[in-house]
């Protein structure tokens, strides 16, 4: 084995030239990939994180059927004593966990009426699992679990015509079917960044909200949040575990949440696989000339090999040895580079004109940070050299179709 | 010395030989070629045809080509921001420059079934106004459309109609604030079930008939917007301008003005079209030279004699140039014809459905239109013969560049 990597690697600085170019191609390729896919994986996990955190979290229990018909009497009866539990649990350390109660209602200001979602949320653990209460554009957050306040986003706010002070009137219906009706004072107002929510979304403390509409101690959701999405797994198991049998609740993942978030990460995999492909085969392609010239200008030569006794097998391994050498060096190099880039700018970010106004309007940041993991940057490299090996065994086959002779006797 | 008139012809017919030395080599190489040409102008196809669907449905729900709005309603809309179709404005909606165009009140509701409620916007149409100008008038699935402006019934989303729990035939109430900022309510039948896309249609509106709109809310003839369809999307400064002058207290504002995200999505594609030519040209451009090295490398001896027969180098790196530029040149026009076989036979669309609700929540379509658009077949042809000519001068110029006792001497 030995002597034929040592002639391979022999052969292949033979044509100095032309071993680097097509060394570079691989490593351009290589190179391109590695910095695409971990552009791409990190460009995932930022989505994915930051738009869970600002308010849906990355995971919620739930009356069973409240997420596909969110009505105000399917209710998680003593919401607070269960997130207390959940809490408490040595399994569940380092997770944020709220609970929330959410109806429709109509706000009016002096002037303005419209159509919002109240949410009624614990002050004192909001914060730890939605952005919102981070993001206050003026006024401050919600001060107490029973306080008489609201808060609400800044387009609704402008809509409504109201400002930091103003009165708020909250008009829905009760759990029971009654009216419920009232007055708070607007603390805060909020831009999250998510222009659907902002319009939407008045925050109002638990206590009150569970008043106001006759809910008792009920909720709609209690809200998780792990430090990272790896968690989620054990999570789910952990929390499943410690639910009451009746009534129903269902523990509900992200991706059950917001369907359409693992969707776009799916398409936009899925599309981009097939970019990706085609540029690979345009490089294989382009290669495939240098593998087989290589074969053709040395017929004479492997003839003289056949002759003295060389098996057709053992010169089509070294044909193939001298590829996959030459595949070899162009990845360590394109492998090299790649993560290189990658590296330099997870620490640093990317971006490209017009990407900032673009994110932007998603709530995202503008800046992406490529994520640097084994898998990450492997996986396009292991594709690569999956096409430039095949590729390889059309010349290290043909040796099967030579006779020595006229091989020998070959121009 | 033959005539100049002969050279061109002699230089090509030398080129057209040498490429056909090694058929194989020129077909491979040929091939990536091709599939590298074919990628550049597909994957624009793609591109443009997702975002030309979008930017049609964009237009069709509600948007226009150009709307009319009294000043101040695109910011707040709300009753207080109307205005009168005046004659001078009527009549200059009658020009042949707008094909179709219709008035709108569209204002903040609150509807209720006997069950739940939802905040929504209420549109009142003048139903046969709305025809080829926005989707409502085919998009009622159950039921029937409205018939005149002063039809008592209302069209309801179909998944509205769900989390209403009500349907066709039921009774709903329409609650919104009137010229007077007094609450304004009146019940309906709910004459037609729609079906639209994305979902936020469907759940976001309801429409009812203009008068009818007038009337609930005491506004007289005033309405909130005027919508304008005119035969192409693109050039409508001239109606703009017209449109401004006929009323010059309102704001008429162009689509590219009212959905300016859609316009920055255009320049990002075309950023990325731009990356992804150079990308696969790079690619390309590696066989390229690594194939005409070799070529050049092989013929040592052949231009030493040319030389020493008296053939000036600017020949020699003329016949490596037209060898190149024929290798170009039908590369280009198989990978056009490709292209064009392969976008002519996806016209009937890529159906992504699967992603659907993730692509809607970036706003894309579920079902993908391919279309060519020349510009960008274009871009990617002169990008290919440029510089594929500007990266086969090197091999052109070693080709030149050989002493010719030494060429001739060597084996």
């Amino acid at each position: 084995m030995t002597i034929i990597l040592r002639l391979a690697w022999r052969n292949l600085w033979r044509h100095k030239r032309r071993t680097w170019l097509t060394a570079s191609a691989i490593a351009f390729v290589t190179a391109l990939m590695v910095f695409l896919i971990t552009l791409q994986l990190g460009s995932y996990d930022l989505m994915v994180d930051s738009s869970l955190r600002i308010f849906t979290a990355q995971m919620q229990v739930q009356r069973e059927g409240y997420l596909d018909k969110p009505q105000i009497r399917k209710i998680i009866p003593d919401a607070a004593a269960l997130a207390e539990r959940l809490r408490a649990e040595p399994a569940l350390r380092g997770v944020a966990i709220a609970t929330r109660a959410q109806a429709f209602a109509l706000a009016s200001s002096g002037t303005r009426s419209y159509g919002v979602q109240v949410v009624g949320v614990e002050p004192e653990h909001e914060p730890d699992v939605s952005t919102v209460p981070r993001l206050m554009k003026s006024g401050r957050f919600l001060s107490g679990r029973a306080a008489q306040e609201a808060v609400l986003g800044a387009p609704l706010a402008k809509n409504l015509n109201v400002r930091v002070g103003d009165e708020l009137t909250l008009l829905g219906s009760a759990m029971d079917g009654s009216v419920a009706a009232t007055i708070v004072p607007v603390v805060g107002i909020f831009e999250s960044g998510m222009r659907d929510l902002d319009r939407v979304l008045v925050e109002m403390p638990l206590a009150s909200f569970q008043e106001l509409f006759g809910l008792g101690q009920g909720a709609h959701a209690i809200a998780l949040l792990a430090p990272d999405l790896a968690r989620l797994p054990p999570m789910h198991r952990d929390v499943a575990r410690l639910l009451p049998a009746a009534p129903a609740l269902a523990v509900l993942d992200w991706d059950r949440l917001v369907p359409g978030l693992r969707q776009v990460i799916e398409a936009d995999w899925t599309i981009d696989w097939f970019i990706y492909v085609a540029l690979i085969l345009v490089v294989t392609l382009s290669i495939l000339n240098t593998f087989i010239m290589s074969v053709l200008e040395r017929t004479r030569e492997l003839g003289i090999m056949l002759a003295l006794g060389a098996t057709p097998l053992r010169i089509g391994t070294l044909v193939f040895a001298e590829t996959a050498l030459l595949a070899l060096i162009g990845l360590g190099i394109g492998i090299a580079i790649g993560s290189g880039i990658a590296a330099w700018l997870s620490v640093h970010g990317f971006t490209y004109p017009g990407l900032k106004e673009f994110m932007g309007q998603y709530g995202l940041p503008a800046l992406i940070y490529p994520k640097l993991s084994p898998k990450a940057i492997l996986i396009g490299p292991a594709v690569i050299l999956g096409f430039i090996l095949v590729a390889a065994l059309y010349p290290a086959l043909r040796i099967r179709k030579l006779q020595p002779v006229e091989a020998i006797h070959a121009a | 010395m033959p005539p100049d008139t002969a050279r061109p012809p002699l230089l090509l017919t030398l080129a057209w030989r040498n490429l056909w030395r090694h058929p194989r080599r020129t077909l491979v190489m040929l091939f990536a070629l091709v599939l590298g040409i074919w990628s550049m102008i597909v994957m624009a196809a793609l591109i443009r045809g997702s975002m030309e669907e979008q930017i049609r449905k964009e237009i069709l729900n509600l948007t226009g080509h150009v709307q009319i709005h009294a000043p101040g309603y695109r910011d707040d809309p709300a009753v207080e921001h109307r205005f009168a179709v005046t004659p001078a404005l009527a009549e200059a909606l009658r020009t042949k420059a707008a094909v179709a165009a219709s008035a709108r009140v569209r204002v903040p509701a609150v509807i209720s079934s006997e069950r739940e409620s939802a905040g929504v916007v209420l549109v009142g149409i003048d139903p046969p106004g709305e025809r080829g100008l926005s989707f409502i008038s085919k998009a009622v699935t159950d039921g029937a459309y409205l018939s005149t402006p002063d039809d008592p019934g209302l069209l309801l989303g179909r998944k509205l109609a769900e989390q209403l729990e009500t349907g066709l035939g039921r009774r709903v109430v329409l609650m919104s604030q009137d010229a007077g900022n007094q609450i304004a309510d009146r019940g309906f039948r709910v004459v037609g079930i729609f079906d639209a896309e994305p979902q936020a249609m469907e759940t976001g509106y309801v429409f009812i008939g203009l008068g009818v709109a007038q009337q609930m809310l005491k506004i007289g003839q005033d309405v909130s917007e005027v919508a304008v369809m005119t035969p192409d999307r693109k050039g409508l400064e001239g109606i703009v301008a017209s449109l401004r002058a006929a009323a010059p207290g309102e704001d008429v504002a162009p689509w590219t003005e009212l959905q300016p995200l859609l316009v920055l999505m255009e320049r990002l594609h075309n950023v990325v079209l731009l990356i992804w030519f150079a990308v696969v040209f790079t690619a390309m451009a590696f066989g390229l030279v690594n194939t005409l090295l070799m070529a050049v490398f092989e013929r040592m001896r052949e231009f030493g004699l040319f030389q020493a027969l008296g053939m000036p180098p600017r020949f020699i790196l003329g016949q490596v140039l037209v060898e190149s530029l024929i290798l170009l040149g039908i590369a280009l026009a198989l990978g056009n014809l490709t292209s064009w076989i392969s976008v002519t036979g996806l016209k009937g669309g890529i159906d992504l459905s699967m992603f659907a609700q993730g692509l809607e929540l970036v706003g894309m379509s579920p079902v993908m239109y391919p279309a060519l658009a020349a510009g960008d077949v274009a871009a990617a042809n002169i990008i290919v013969i440029v510089l594929g000519v500007l990266a086969s001068l090197y091999p052109a110029w070693r080709a030149s560049r050989y002493v010719p006792v030494e060429a001739i001497t060597r084996t």
